[in-house]
């Protein structure tokens, strides 16, 4: 990859007129940056690589084509796949709504969103089981039918998207409130349709915040383990996401196995970059084509 | 809307492929934590037995967790056919939602309890702080690691069973088993909220000096994590835990699971059942079979605690004597 | 006057985004949630009190919301840092550390709560330097904030991460021109737009470490009184099948963040008032 001023805002600015701090304060705030991340951050991520290694590579691949550890990894992706467009469409249409128009309940209505953040896992979890659950509101009715929510797939795709229900929405509301509307405005006045609009003016400002909302819902999904772990019902090999089947592990003193597939989670947030990275680098290309 | 349709063709996925062909049969066990080995095993055993038998090919699914949780999900629709738990109490539960007849425990012999254990002590190796019974462990500086005995089952265990110890001393009586479990707990520093997790405090952390655990987990962690670091020390007496197994009715009878069910739990009681028991390090209920575990003299939950509905309501519930004494403590 | 404006919005598509989010948001958000109170009701007022206002669970309280705020401060100062570096500033190894931020997200909890007691428990790689200075850091009130911290910060980042990006250069450039000094243009320019986000990050940094369970009980060591989290009490009330004592406890925890959330929010809207 290129020179690294990707990111740097509308970067027809030369690098040099940039204003900034002073070498010495940069450094330093680059040093306690990292000194923080470190302690919080790397360091446990060292730890996990470092104990899912410490028997070898061979032990560590075994571990990975474990038949149960493949099927979590499959349920784990299926989980992703549902929960992340239904999110992502989600929070565009919510940050629409809120960011560009005015009306009475709107603070009422961000705090209703934000709202799944502050639900403890195990309670996310619970709620499900409480409506869907064999004593719950419709669980019976369920039952009479064969229909099976909780302690199966569907049950562990709805707690995840309750968990991850606000990252895309939160991630663009004040992205698209800094905005402002004059663009789209300035778009329909010269005769734009509001789908034009959208895609053609709003898309493109608000693509960063729609990357890091995906990104961040699905590391979440993925991860997610306290409301899954409550609707899962643990059956091997069946109901098992990565994490749930990571818990597993560690509890059956498998403690090389259990980091070996946790491990991969950490991966993903390596994978993550890649993809930012193309991202961010697509986009460049297109600017520079225009 | 979407998310409705979408769960009800994954339901509808999952269903197809669940659902047994011919003489596949599937049966769901559902068990509580330290039976993962035990289980993995006897599934095997039983497997090879019932193909031989019938024909049919049965594969048995485990779930694991503690032991309420594992209660409360069948209550709330998990559709176990077994279930194999650490308490009656729990069982009871499911008994009361009606998903299992009452009187389920007088349905297999010896309490619907085909293998038994106890309570006993891991140690750091060469046993420093020469714990040898369970007044050693109200001894100041003897850091002891139980699990909490609100959220997990073998942690009830521990507690009736220094209760226990405490009140068939010379002299004892309630008021003094409560201070001895007072002290007891002053020497703990961590209460995990599981079995396993407990296990891992001492074994990963290298916190206390002493765990108490179930017989075969002690054991399963002193093979499995290091003969070299740590010693097994059986207690002169102890409680004896009864983990009870039962078919849950409603689902059986629903999906026609009963005779396999029930023949799956018969089978724990023959001599193969009861050597894969043995191996594991749980108590066999047959005499016959030979164990390697120590003799200890050991208390029931019913002589003295009278039953586990009593044992919980006095000990465990909100106002408990757990919670008398976290109270009082601040 | 409000709605007056809206008429004014030459915007198409409230109507359907509005319609869509509320529903989406009812669906599967709001109906679910009903579940506990209903739940709940079957509790006359004075049981709830009494179980909601139990020493044990007011103690868990103290524990659960102080712990959360604590650790959402050190994230908002540290976050905010993280991000103005990673944005502005270029450095070796800045793409791997700013992948890095993600990993809270990505590891599920509980292996962030071992980890972290591997490294802060008295023989881990941290704690054991920790120790010999009194310092306990695992299975204390400390480690509950030090599990919050890590499950928080990418909130912060994440959230203040963008709205740097889209800080128009052009604007700095003014207020230099205009005669500021680099102090000058942090404080009165670029803080007052960040503001907004900050505090959202700080929210949903607090709003996460409320209901955190599975990374804090690993490290919290979980001593009733003292260190015992609002969420394990939850479960301790499921563990004896008291789903009402358990629902009614959760009631609060959703009530409180909630009412905090709101509170948050409308700052929010006040500060970014006050920037304009």
């Amino acid at each position: 990859m290129s020179a690294p001023v990707a990111i740097i805002p509308r970067s027809q600015n030369p690098k040099g007129r940039l204003q900034t701090e002073p070498a010495a304060v940069r450094w330093l705030l680059i040093a306690i940056a990292l000194a923080f991340l470190t302690l919080f951050l790397a360091l446990p991520l060292a730890a996990v690589f470092s104990q899912a290694f410490e028997k070898g590579l061979s032990v560590y691949l075994t571990a990975l084509q474990e038949p149960d550890t493949l099927s979590s990894i499959k349920l784990t992706l299926i989980t992703a796949a549902l929960t992340v467009p239904l999110n992502l469409f989600f929070g565009v249409t919510a940050a629409w709504a809120i960011a560009k128009f005015s009306f009475p309940g709107k603070n009422l209505l961000i705090t209703l969103i934000d709202l799944p953040f502050s639900v403890s896992p195990v309670i996310s979890g619970l709620i499900y089981v409480l409506i869907f659950g064999l004593q719950g509101w419709i669980g019976p009715w369920l039952q009479a039918h064969d229909i099976k929510i909780v302690f199966a797939v569907p049950g562990i795709i709805l707690a995840t998207i309750f968990v991850t229900f606000p990252f895309v929405a939160r991630e663009l509301i004040p992205l698209m409130e800094a905005q402002g509307k004059d663009e789209e405005e300035a778009a329909l006045v010269l005769g734009a349709s509001g789908l034009q609009t959208f895609f053609r003016v709003t898309l493109p400002n608000i693509k960063w915040g729609i990357i890091y909302g995906v990104i961040l819902c699905n590391a979440r999904t993925m991860g997610e383990f306290g409301a899954v772990s409550v609707v899962s019902g643990h059956i091997r090999g069946m109901t098992n996401t990565v994490p749930l089947h990571v818990e597993i592990l560690y509890n059956e003193y498998n403690y090389t196995a259990a980091f070996a597939v946790a491990s991969l989670l950490a991966f993903l947030a390596l994978i993550t970059l890649a993809v930012k990275s193309v991202a961010e680098w697509k986009v460049r290309l297109q600017l520079g084509n225009e | 809307m979407k998310t409705g349709f979408i769960a009800n063709l994954l339901t509808a996925a999952f269903l197809t492929t669940s659902l047994a062909q011919g003489a596949d049969i599937t049966l769901l066990n559902v068990s509580y934590d330290p039976t993962r080995e035990l289980y993995a095993d006897f599934n095997n055993v039983f497997a090879a037995y019932w193909k031989g038998k019938t024909g049919d090919k049965v594969t048995i699914r485990q779930s694991h967790g503690g032991s309420g949780k594992q209660a409360r999900a069948v209550i709330d629709g998990l559709e176990a056919d077994v279930i194999t738990l650490a308490l009656a109490y729990d069982i009871d539960a499911i008994a009361t939602k009606g998903q299992i007849k009452p009187g389920w425990q007088k349905e297999l012999p010896h309490n619907s309890a085909p293998y038994t254990s106890t309570i006993v002590f891991l140690v750091r190796k060469g046993n420093p702080k020469k714990i040898k019974n369970w007044d050693d462990l109200v001894k100041p500086g003897v850091s002891v690691i139980t699990p909490n005995p609100k959220t997990s089952g073998g942690a009830r265990w521990n507690y009736l069973a220094a209760w226990a110890f405490a009140l068939h001393q010379p002299g004892g009586n309630d008021a003094k088993a409560k201070e001895f479990v007072i002290k007891l707990l002053k020497n703990v520093p961590v209460l995990d909220s599981g079995a396993r997790g407990s296990t891992n405090t001492f074994v990963q952390r290298g916190l206390g000096d002493v765990l108490l655990a179930w017989e075969n987990e002690a054991f399963l962690a002193l093979n499995e994590l290091g003969p070299d670091k740590f010693d097994v020390v059986t207690p002169s007496e102890s409680i004896l835990a009864e983990p009870p197994v039962t078919v849950v009715d409603r689902v059986a009878d629903k999906r026609g699971t009963r005779k396999v069910a029930e023949e799956y739990l018969k089978y724990l009681y023959t001599d193969e059942g009861q050597k894969i028991a043995a191996k594991h390090y749980y108590r066999p209920i047959n005499t016959k079979i030979p164990t390697k575990l120590a003799k200890v003299k050991l208390y029931t939950i019913d002589k003295a605690f009278g039953g586990w509905q009593k044992a919980q309501k006095t000990h465990f519930a909100d106002g408990g004597t757990f919670d008398q004494i976290y109270d009082v403590k601040k | 006057m409000k709605l007056f404006k809206r008429h004014n919005n030459v915007l198409p598509g409230f109507g359907l985004s509005i319609g869509f989010t509320i529903f989406y948001l009812s669906v599967i958000v709001l109906i679910p949630l009903s579940s506990l109170v209903f739940r709940t009701a079957g509790l006359t007022w004075g049981e709830f009190i009494s179980t909601v206002t139990a020493p044990r669970v007011m103690a868990s309280y103290k524990v659960t919301f102080g712990a959360a705020i604590i650790a959402a401060l050190i994230n908002s100062i540290f976050g905010v840092l993280v991000a103005w570096v990673l944005v502005r500033y270029r450095f070796p190894g800045r793409r791997i550390v700013d992948a890095l931020v993600d990993l809270p997200f990505a590891l599920p909890t509980a292996v962030a709560g071992i980890t972290l007691a591997t490294i802060y428990s008295p023989n881990g790689w941290v704690g054991r330097y920790l120790e010999p200075h009194g310092i306990k850091a695992a299975f204390t009130p400390f480690g509950i904030v030090l599990a919050m911290t890590f499950i928080g910060l990418p909130f912060v980042v994440r959230t203040v991460q963008p709205v740097i990006e889209e800080i128009e250069v052009e604007l700095e450039e003014a207020a230099v021109c205009l005669g500021a000094n680099r102090r000058q243009t942090l404080q009165r320019i670029i803080f007052p737009m960040l503001l907004p986000s900050i505090l959202t990050g700080f929210a949903l940094s607090f709003a996460r470490g409320v209901g955190e369970y599975g990374s804090i009980i690993f490290i919290a060591g979980n001593m009733p009184m003292v260190s015992e989290i609002t969420p394990l009490l939850i479960i301790t009330k499921l563990e004896q099948f008291d789903y009402q004592g358990a629902t009614a406890i959760a009631c609060v925890m959703l009530l409180t963040s909630f009412l905090m959330l709101l509170v948050i929010n409308l700052l929010q809207k006040w500060s970014r008032r006050y920037a304009e």
